[in-house]
């Protein structure tokens, strides 16, 4: 699970949670690989994410060095910080662990680098 | 408008995926052929650019022959969206072995689409959905559905020919503009075992579903 995903990704399907945003990380293994740096695309991507989800989201799981809190103005200029939001958003994964639930405590687990998002029935507003 | 590889180069690596280990009749899993695949997203690409830098969703991904094919064309990154733990480990094997880094999957129910914040999030929407059987008609129609909200742009979905007009009707009911951009035949080989005959064509016709700007 990438860092671009897991912006996303809430539990409020579950029954009777309001948000269940954002997922806490729990991470037992994490994989850097290369993707290729496409700064255009970083660009365009910036505005639609949760910003400071992201920052906490990086630093939660000990990747979030040279992230800065909150966004400068022309963010795209500044090719240095593109290239660390392209490596946290797409190159750390997390392979193994778990999201929680911040509202319910329910627990997702990640294996082999995939979120298990699925609920049973019960579960189900 | 171009692409990055050649058709016959994309068909010959989308030939070589796994396919699924055993299919399941509940999710009505069956395999995209890789022509069909292959000749959709290069058409996808060289006529409407909807692949190359793109954020591109595969929903319902199976072993992932979409999902391969846009990251092959030059998505920027692909989310890939499946409710079967065993595709989606067949899928796994096929982007690893494509070494292919820029496609994440989540395991989840598509048409529950409140576990992510994806509205209008993908510029790009893929999808082959199950058409539908006896039990579960109108399926096909959801999907679509999930994937006009999901998208900024385009939704690219293949359906029977048979429900072409059902799906105009639809399609401008929400408010959205279309048209079938291919038809094609779907080869099913007999894969379940109540099928009486050895395999047949389905006549199909490819999808391109779009926000009005």
């Amino acid at each position: 699970m990438k860092l671009i995903t897991h912006n996303m990704l809430t539990s409020k399907c579950l029954k009777g949670v309001m948000t269940g945003y954002p997922l806490a990380i729990n991470a037992t293994d994490i994989k850097v690989t290369e993707v290729d740096f496409n700064p255009e695309f970083i660009t365009r991507v910036i505005p639609k994410l949760d910003w400071e989800v992201l920052w906490a989201a990086a630093n939660s799981i000990g990747h979030g060095e040279g992230l800065p809190k909150t966004l400068e103005p022309k963010f795209e200029e500044n090719e240095d910080l593109l290239k660390k939001v392209h490596k946290v958003l797409l190159e750390v994964e997390v392979e193994e662990g778990n999201l929680t639930c911040p509202e319910s405590g329910r627990q997702f687990p990640i294996s082999k680098g995939i979120p298990n998002m699925l609920l049973t029935e019960a579960e189900v507003q | 408008m171009s692409a990055v590889m050649k058709l016959k180069t994309l068909q010959g690596h989308l030939e070589d995926l796994n396919g699924f280990a055993e299919p399941k009749i509940k999710y009505e899993q069956y395999e995209t052929p890789a022509h069909l695949a292959a000749t959709a997203l290069y058409t996808i690409q060289t006529q409407f650019e909807s692949i190359e830098n793109c954020t591109v969703l595969d929903a319902g991904c199976g072993p992932g022959i979409w999902s391969i094919g846009a990251a092959l064309l030059g998505a920027s990154v692909v989310t890939a969206v499946d409710i079967d733990e065993d595709a989606l480990e067949v899928f796994k094997e096929n982007v690893d072995e494509m070494e292919l880094t820029n496609i994440d999957a989540v395991q989840c129910d598509f048409l529950d689409s409140r576990v992510c914040k994806w509205e209008g999030y993908f510029d790009t929407v893929l999808m082959n959905p199950p058409f539908g059987t006896k039990n579960n008609t109108g399926i096909d129609m959801k999907f679509l559905r999930m994937g006009t909200l999901l998208s900024s742009d385009s939704v690219y979905s293949l359906h029977k020919s048979s429900t072409r007009g059902h799906i105009a009707k639809k399609v401008k009911d929400w408010g959205m503009k279309g048209s079938v951009i291919a038809e094609m035949k779907f080869h099913l080989p007999s894969t379940y075992r109540f099928h009486k005959q050895h395999s047949m064509d389905i006549a199909v016709d490819i999808w391109r579903v779009y926000h009005p700007h």
